[in-house]
Order: C-alpha cells, then structure tokens, then sequence
C-alpha cells in the first residue's frame, strides 16, 4: 500500500494546491483509506500550505469524512423517521449481533463500522443504507444477513 | 452625494457612508445595540445574533453587525420582539456555558456576564446543556489557557489568529451540536503552532481564553522573607496599566506603576527599558558586523535581511512557519531576557545578593513572554533567568488585591541599577519603535552625526500601517565605517504576524531587499499585546501609540547609547558589544518547529 | 381506481430532445429566453420558491466578467429523492437547463454539487457530461460542467453553504446580502438552481410558456415532482399539477387511515387530518420542495418530532446561537416533558423558543426548525405528552 505521504501528494497533483482542492482531497484520502488520520491531515495542510487546524476544522464539518479509524466496510443506516417506520432499528439490532459491534464502533478485525447517517434519499425504499459507496434498499432481516454474509465470505 | 445612504432608526433619520452598517449608523446615532461576536478590529460573522434588530417589511429580525445600511431602510432597535429575541439568545448561550462566575478568571470582565446582568437573568429560561458536553480545559502552555466550558462559539478567537495573525492555531471543528472551537487535532495548546501572542485571549468575550495567571505565585515570592524580589517593567505597561485602573487610555503612569510596584512589596523596582536600551546597542552592532561580513567579506553564510528578536510571539512563528530564516533572526535575546540574565548575574554581583535567592519577576504587556521565561535555552545564569512573568492586567488585579488608589500614587522613580533608560528604549513599546531606536544610534555610530530628522523623530516607521519601509542614505561616514559609504540601508517594519507572513513571502520570492526588518507579533506593536487592558481597538492602540511618543519626547536621553547605565554595564561587566560576555548572557539561538 | 390528481409528464419524458431544445434555444436571443421564463412563473423548487427568471435576470444584469451556474444537487431533506431519480434518468436535461442558463447570464463554467450520499451516480453522470459536453461543441456553446461531491452535510443544500463547500470551506452560511445573483461561488455572480428547477427552465423552452402555465395556479405555476413516502401503499416519485388540496392527495396516496402528512421534509409543515381539506400545497399554501411523508394513526408524532430534532441537531452548521443551541434546547426539552421532569407549560416556552429562531437564525435551516417543530406540537400536544 502506498505511503500517505504519496497518496496525498498524488491527490494534490491531481486536484490542485489551493483552498479549492481540499475537500476533493479529503475525499480522495476516505476512498483509500477509509479515515483520514492527523498524519493525512498534516500532510495536506503541507502540500495546500494551510493550517492544519483548518484542514481538521473542515474535515470534521463533513459526516462522511470520518478522522477516526474506520473499517474496510463503512455500513451507515439510514436514521430517517420513513426508514425507522420501516424497521431500521431491528435492522440495527440484527447489525450488532452479526457484526459483534455497537453502532459507532469498528469490528475487530478492522473490517466493518457501523454508523447512522441522515436521509440516503431512499424513503420510498426503506430501510436503506450505504456500504462504503454502495446503496441497499427495501431491507428486511434476511437481507441484511445475507448482504453481511456476502462481505464476510468474499473481502 | 451619491455615497451615502438614508436610513431611519428608531425614528431619528441619519444618512451615513454607502457601505456601512446598521450597527455602525446606530454608533453613530448614539444608539447603543448589544453585540457579541462582532470586533472592530476583525471580518464581521454575523453568528451570535445578539445584535438583532427589527427592520420594517422584512419578516425575520436582522443581525444589525452584518446588515449594510440600504436607502429607506426603517429600523427599530427597541421593540419587544427584538428584546425577546435578545433574551433568548443570551439566554440559549448560557445553557450552553459554564456559568459558575465567581470561579472565573474574567468575573466582572466578562461580555456575557454583562449582557446577563443588563437583563437581569435571575432563574435560566432553558434546560442546562452543560453536564452533557463533557468539556475540556487545557491548562497546559506556560501562556494560555483554554475552557472549553465557558465558550461561546463566537469565533473571535478564530478569527483573529486567521485574520490578524496567519496562524490560525484555531479552528472550528465539527458542526451542530458538536461544533466547537478546536485546534488541531485537539491537541493541547502547548503543542500546536500557537504563537503564545495572546490576541484571542485579548478579544475573548468570557473566560473560555485567558491568560495563565501567576498572580499567588508573585505573592507568595514577594511575602518569602528569604527572597529578594525584583521587579522589571516593560516599556508598553506605563502608557497601558491605567486602563485597567479607572484611567483614560492614553494615560501615562510610569511613575505611579513604579510607586504602586514598591507599594506592593518588591524589593528593587527595576526597568525593562535599560536591557531595551542594551539591546540597541547589541542588535545595533550585530547588524553593522553583518553588514560589514556581507559586503565587504563576501560572507555567504551571514544573513541578511537581520530580522529583530524582541517579540517572543514573532520567534515563535517564524521558528514554526520560516525555520529555513531562524539565521536571519538576530541572535539578541529579548529585553526581558537580557534583564533576566544580568539580573542573577551582574546585578546580584553589584548588590551583593545571593542569586540564588533571587526572584525575577516581569510585568509584561505580553502573554508569550510567559512562554519565553519558560524556555529552556533561558538559564544562562545558572538559574531560570525571570522567574515569573505577568502582564499588564495581572498587575492591575494586584494593585487592586492590594486596595491601592492608584490614581492618586504620587510619581516614583526606578531604583538604580537597572533603572535607567531612555526615549530610545521607551518607544520599543509601538511598531517601529525599535527601529527607530536601533537607527537612532546605528547612525550616530556609522556617521558620527544624529539622524537627520526633526527632533530625532523618525516619522517613517512610525504608524499604524501594517507593512512600512524606510530607506536611510549613510554618507560622509567615520573612516571605521567606510565601506558603508554611500549605502542606503533598507529597513521594514511590520505588526501582527499576518503582516509578518506578508514580509517573508516577499523575501522569500526575492521581492524584497532589506537590510534590517522589524516584526512585532502584534498589531501595533506591544501598545496592543495579548497581556495589554481589555479591550483593544484601534482607537485604544492609537492613544497608546501617541502616548508611548510623548513619553519618548518627555525623556532627557533619547538615544540608547547615552544610557548612563548602559555605558556603565559595558564598563564594568560586558566589555564591548558581542563580547564573549555578551554572547554568553544576551545572545541566544532558535529552533526550528514543527507546521501543525 | 380513478385517481383525483392529475399526474403530469414534463420532468421524465423525452430525454433525447437535448440537443434539439439546445440548438433552438442558443439561437434565440437573451432576452426572449428570459422573457419566457419570467413569464412562464416558474419558481425554484427547491422549496424557497424564489421565481427563476427573476435570478436569472438579476445575474445576467451583473457585469462581471466571470459568472457562473450551480446545480444544487445536495439533496438532504428528509423524505426528498426526486432530484436523484432526476439526475439518474433525465441528466441531459439538467445540463441543458444550465447550458441555457449560462448563455442567459454569460457563464462559461457551470458546477453540479452532487451530495456524497450519491457517489453511485458519478460515475453515470459524467458518461452524461461527455456526451453533454460533445453537443454543445458541436453547436459551438463555449461551456464546461464539472462535477463536484459534498460529504455528508445537510446544510450545504443552503446555496451560500454550498458555495462555501465548493470553496473548500466548512459549509457555513453566510451573511445576506449580498445575494449570490451578486456575489456566489468564488464572490461572483452565480445562478444557484435546483435539480428539478433546471429541468422545467429547459422543458420551458421546449415546450413554451403557455403549455406549462396551463398547469398549476397563479402562484404556483406547473408542475413538481413529489416525493412520497411513509404510511402508503404506493411509495414513490409522482410529478403532479401544484396547486391540489392535501385531501385529494391522501385520497390518492393515503392508506386509508392518515393522521397528518408532514409537507416538505424536516424542515416543512405538519398538517393534520383536520386541516387536509383546507390545505393547498404550492406556494399560495403550504410548500415543499417536493417531501411528502404520511403517517396514520398508528404512528407516534413525539417520534417523528423527536427525529426531526435529533436531525437538526447534528446537521446544524452551529455556527449560530439560535440553531445550534437552539436545536439542543428544543430535543431535550420535549424529552424532558415526555419524561415528566418538565411541565407541559414548559412546551410553551419552547414554542416560543421555536418563534425565535424563526426570525433570528442565520439562514434557512434554522428559521424552518420551527416550521415542524410548531405544527406538530400544536397539533398534537398530547402525543407530546402521554
């Protein structure tokens, strides 16, 4: 894998060294690495020659560029109250129990996190919910097991 | 006049610049709006909505800090639902805030606290949110703490450190309910690229930034009948000290600072400005030997431009932000510090006191100088050379712990030795200040003539914008000097590290090529330093400004060399400028610093 | 079954038509355009409702070399998915609304903020653009649009949050004014429109004016896609006429047994089964950007609130007071009088808490905290309590 220091200058290469390329940059960092670490965000704050309390100030605005250690598989549930009418917290249950995890935490073996997040946009097919950048809809128990099952089995 | 617009508030009609605000037409007018967030000397944000107003048509309530002024426009700033809406807003800030007043710092001085006690808040509208939010306080630099408990979110502090300081140590992190000010990573103060400059602390509304106040320990020291306690005054105290006192800004109080210090109980009152003084002499002669190794010994590896190393908070960034020119810093330690060292070594050998039982204690317009006594390069003595440093406000604080009236102090003088000083070192107080100074004698030692302006006022360096340059032609110069013949010396001076950053992006695209700059960490120079009186603006900065210059005009030596003193330290004790002495006691070296 | 409302077919149809409507309308003159589009009464649908033409028209007025035409793509409201069915099935027609837009307002660039939650649909977007980008060479249309992606923050759906983002910034609203149409993206004049509010500017052209005005009442003028969700049998996207009442719509979508429907999301109205007769939704009425969640009689609305809260709560920029405490102020305390540990009168305080940060919060979201926050606890106070 890749050295930080890389994948952050490669980003910047690609995405520019001013104020404007940050975000596209953070994004960059989540998709390699899940999380963007202090080492990341101080090798950001370098290459774009800006604070590096800026850097975190701004990655902490944005849900989904997480600064703490995340799992191969970042599974975010859809919190929405369309969602919750539609079993979400059953779903949630059966989550922690397959993956050994409350929400909020990683597993062990760094492969899964699982979050709530707001509104997917899928409120007519709820429960919904992301995996890394992947969208599950009409979820029920048995589908969510099989759909973890597939991850466990395959990554 | 097509510049103005026309405007109505509470039924008086004004019409003020295009551009302005309501708040600022409500100024005008005498109209008095509570405000927050909102800091003359910084961008308006527009986020504690304390300031609201009503304005006619308009559905909602605007914040009058960010509303310009707009032809027609109807205002009411008394209605009842802006006063609701005022109280709800401080009232929602102090469910979120640590309210327990008599355990704070800025009890009595606080912005919130006023707001409260003006609405007379007797019982909390709203569920206390403080047991939830797990704040932090970070006690850990020598010059700031930070609470989280009693912040408000106004972002002053944020903004300062961006705007009038490039350094932004400071952040905002997170959002909603979470969003807090932060620096990087959260990481203790101590351990980010804060400056120690204190400008956040001076603009902080409530207590959540302060100063680390050493005030018990300076009590403690000053009752230890073991101990010989002195005392050294930095020029920026005597025109400041005042404000936090019942007096004017603008006013001057050496004397009565130095009648209110003996009062107090140390034992030797003691000046800032004779090392001031000394430091003219020592960075005066550094950077005349480094102009002599530049340009006739071809030297490549002495550095110029020679950058002044007064402002601890100036070092503090460069060594984080241009550790590539720490060679450019003059090796001249700062006048505290050189008092420091002389204290519990010349001074002790001259007044026969174990140095030992010595304790150094500095009275500041500067919460870095805290950091700098810290700083473990700062014992060349043989012991930490000052002991404890405060600022101008600590003072204050003790002066009235001592139900001192200190208006009505009769003048003093300053004990000798280390007491002496003159214009020249007075005026290091205000941007330019040391420039003018180090020219003052720089010139007279190169030429043997003073410095060609009126009065020896050198005007060109003196004011508020924040980068200035000015060029002095050396000609028909003493023989010694000769190869400086016909130089014109290039000098800067900038205050307020934004405008330092401004400075070394010049240098560093090769756009600038100066000889000898002044920085100063902060705007205005030390007049407007982190430990100054509360508030600061730059009408405050102005008056303090104007006042540092009557103090200089009103000194009978004006000139750092003709310091009695000082002629006699280098007779006795030091030898010469740059002796081995000297580097040993008033020179030291830098680090480089890690960018987060 | 006979429906009561009349489903429309403007947003969906025709995708081909792109470079037809293109090539016509880049031979037309500014001012037609701008003409038919003033007249035609289209207002934003994002929600606000602010008339398109007239942004256009403000922009175009400003002389400012650089411009620019942002797709508002963030969207976040609770119960809205329309703009990603919009933008996965007619995305040529967004970037025609903003090619037409941008020879309007004389932009070179244009950007779409797509929402992180979207990510899936980048990739198809920009196979979209590159065939977009060929037609509009072909017909000599100097105009470029890139795609930029949000990370997961609501408030960036507010347009100068959305600039921010797009600066790199922390999506914090700012002061206003100045208004984009002067001062957006970068500071300069921008035109910041909707998914869908693209869409009918193109389909304007298209078809003309009076075709569309055909649609809708005075105020509100066309069509709108809805988003409905909730307690119904036929959970989806429906373009419809604006301008129905709330009753023929639950006799359409409803199960049978609604109690209230929440119009617009979080951020918009709750109406109860008492006021569906009188209810007109469109801008006369009660408005949405396109949110319509239903809930019958098995739902708990202190639930729903509560959600609602706990969603503004963290998606609050809290950069000012009345939001960012505000929101705290308000879960809490609805909790507290659910648990007992306050009074009910204790909701009054917080109704008026509400009213205040209705006329004093910075920006949109949270002036519209009390647009729920209100309504359901007028409407249903003993739910709030028991």
């Amino acid at each position: 894998m890749p050295e930080i220091k890389e994948i952050v200058k490669d980003l910047a290469d690609k995405h520019g060294r001013n104020r404007e390329s940050l975000l596209p940059i953070l994004q960059g960092i989540v998709i390699e690495e899940r999380f963007i670490s202090d080492v990341a965000m101080t090798e950001v704050a370098r290459e774009l020659d800006m604070s590096a309390a800026l850097v975190y100030g701004t990655a902490t605005f944005y849900s989904f560029l997480d600064t703490k250690p995340r799992g191969k598989f970042v599974i975010r549930i859809c919190r929405t109250i369309t969602c919750d009418m539609k079993g979400k917290r059953q779903l949630i249950k059966l989550l922690e129990d397959l993956l050994k995890i409350k929400v909020g935490e990683t597993t062990k073996d760094k492969k899964f996190t699982l979050l709530e997040t707001n509104c997917l946009g899928w409120c007519h097919k709820g429960p919904a919910m992301l995996i890394n950048e992947q969208v599950f809809t009409e979820l029920n128990e048995d589908k969510v097991s099989e759909i973890i099952g597939d991850y466990m089995r395959n990554n | 006049m097509a510049n103005t617009v026309n405007i109505k508030i509470d039924g008086i009609d004004i019409s003020v610049e295009a551009g302005k605000t309501v708040l600022d037409a409500a100024k005008e007018l005498n109209i008095h709006i509570p405000t927050l967030c909102y800091h003359e000397d910084l961008c308006v944000a527009g986020n504690c909505r304390v300031c609201v107003v009503e304005q006619e048509g308009a559905k909602n309530l605007v914040a009058s800090c960010a509303m310009p002024a707009q032809e027609g426009m109807v205002i009411h700033t008394n209605t009842h639902k802006v006063r609701n809406a005022r109280r709800h807003v401080v009232e929602l800030l102090l469910s979120e805030h640590n309210a327990d007043c008599t355990k704070c710092y800025k009890n009595t001085k606080c912005e919130l606290q006023d707001l409260a006690s003006e609405m007379v808040i007797n019982e909390h509208m709203f569920l206390d949110l403080v047991p939830e939010k797990n704040y932090t306080v970070d006690k850990q630099s020598s010059s700031i703490i930070k609470d989280d408990s009693k912040c408000i979110r106004c972002q002053r502090c944020v903004r300062t450190c961006h705007e009038l300081q490039h350094v932004s140590a400071l952040g905002v992190a997170y959002k909603g309910d979470q969003m807090k000010i932060s620096t990087f990573f959260e990481n203790p103060m101590y351990d980010v690229v804060c400056t120690n400059c204190g400008q956040c602390v001076n603009r902080c509304p409530t207590g959540a930034l302060i100063e680390k106040n050493y005030i018990d320990q300076v009590w403690d020291a000053i009752y230890d009948p073991d101990t010989h306690v002195i005392v050294q005054t930095a020029p920026a105290t005597r025109i400041a000290l005042g404000e936090d006192l019942g007096m004017e800004s603008g006013s001057i109080v050496t004397g009565k600072m130095a009648a209110s210090l003996r009062k107090l109980g140390f034992d030797s009152v003691l000046d800032t400005d004779f090392t001031a003084d000394l430091t003219i002499m020592e960075e005066g002669t550094e950077l005349l030997t480094r102009l002599k190794k530049v340009l006739v010994d071809k030297d490549e590896s002495v550095k110029v431009p020679m950058f002044t190393s007064c402002s601890p908070g100036w070092i503090k960034f460069i060594e984080h932000m241009y550790p590539d020119y720490l060679d450019n810093l003059s090796t001249c330690k700062s006048p505290q510090q050189m008092f420091g060292a002389l204290a519990k070594t010349y001074y002790a050998q001259k007044r026969n006191i174990d140095p030992a039982k010595i304790v150094s204690v500095s009275i500041m317009p500067c919460t870095a100088k805290k950091f700098e006594a810290a700083r473990p390069e700062m014992r060349d003595s043989g012991f930490q050379d000052v002991d404890l440093g405060i600022t101008t406000r600590e003072l204050a604080v003790m002066i009235k712990q001592a139900g001192i009236n200190f208006q009505e102090l009769p003048d003093e003088k300053f004990d000798s030795i280390m007491g002496a000083s003159t214009g020249a070192a007075v005026i290091f107080g205000a941007t330019g200040g040391v420039m003018e100074a180090a020219l003052r004698t720089a010139y007279e030692i190169v030429t043997g003539r003073e410095v060609p302006f009126e009065n020896l006022n050198i005007t060109a360096v003196r004011g508020m914008e924040g980068v200035r340059e000015a060029t002095v032609k050396l000609e028909n110069v003493l023989p010694a000097w000769s190869f400086l013949e016909g130089v014109e010396l290039k000098t800067a001076v900038a205050h307020g590290l934004t405008n330092a950053h401004q400075i070394m992006e010049a240098i560093k695209k090769g756009e600038a090529n100066y000889h000898f700059v002044e920085v100063m960490g902060c705007p205005g120079g030390c007049i407007g330093g982190g430990g100054q009186p509360i508030p600061t603006t730059p009408e405050i900065r102005r008056k303090r400004a104007e006042a540092i210059y009557r103090e200089d005009e009103g000194m009978e030596i004006r000139k750092s060399h003709e310091n009695p003193e000082v002629q006699q330290i280098y007779k006795d004790f030091l030898g010469e400028p740059l002796s081995d002495k000297s580097h040993w006691l008033l020179h030291t070296h830098y680090h480089k610093r890690k960018r987060v | 079954m006979d429906k009561k409302l009349k489903r429309v077919d403007l947003i969906f149809s025709e995708e081909c038509v792109c470079k037809d409507v293109l090539t016509t309308s880049l031979k037309k003159s500014n001012d037609d355009i701008l003409k038919d589009i003033l007249d035609s009464g289209l207002r934003g649908r994002g929600g606000a409702g602010f008339p398109t033409g007239l942004k256009w028209k403000f922009t175009a007025q400003e002389t400012s070399e650089e411009k620019y035409v942002v797709c508002n793509a963030d969207e976040g409201e609770p119960g809205t998915f329309k703009d990603r069915e919009i933008l996965s099935r007619v995305p040529l027609k967004v970037f025609g609304g903003m090619a037409i837009c941008a020879k309007i307002i004389g932009a070179k660039h244009g950007y779409v903020y797509l929402r992180g939650e979207y990510q899936f649909l980048k990739a198809e977007l920009e196979k979209a653009l590159v065939e977009f980008h060929a037609t509009i060479k072909e017909l000599g249309f100097d105009f470029q649009i890139h795609i930029l992606m949000g990370s997961g923050a609501y408030i960036c759906g507010e347009e100068s949050a959305l600039f921010e983002s797009m600066e790199g910034k922390r999506g914090e609203p700012r002061n206003k004014p100045p208004y984009p149409t002067i001062a957006g993206f970068r500071n300069k004049p921008t035109v910041i429109n909707n998914v869908e509010t693209l869409v009918y500017a193109f389909m304007i052209c298209r078809i003309g004016t009076e075709k569309f005005m055909e649609l809708g009442t005075t105020d509100s003028r066309g069509s709108k896609v809805f988003s409905i969700s909730g307690d119904t049998p036929i959970a989806g996207i429906y373009e419809l006429e604006l301008g129905m009442s709330l009753e023929d719509f639950v006799e359409d979508f409803g199960d049978g047994d609604t109690k209230a429907v929440q119009v617009g999301g979080a951020s918009g109205f709750c109406v109860p089964r008492k006021k569906f007769k009188d209810t007109i939704i469109g801008f006369e009425g009660v408005p949405t950007g396109g949110s319509m969640m239903l809930f019958n009689s098995s739902r708990s609305m202190y639930n729903v609130l509560k959600n609602y809260v706990e969603f503004f709560e963290e998606e609050s920029c809290g950069q000012c007071t009345p939001c960012r405490v505000g929101c705290q102020q308000l879960k809490i305390g609805i909790e507290a009088v659910k648990k007992g540990e306050k009074s009910v009168h204790y909701l009054d305080t917080l109704q008026k808490l509400a009213d205040t940060m209705k006329v004093t919060a910075k920006c949109g979201l949270g002036q519209s905290v009390a647009n729920s926050f209100s309504s359901i606890v007028d409407n249903f106070k003993e739910e709030m309590i028991y």
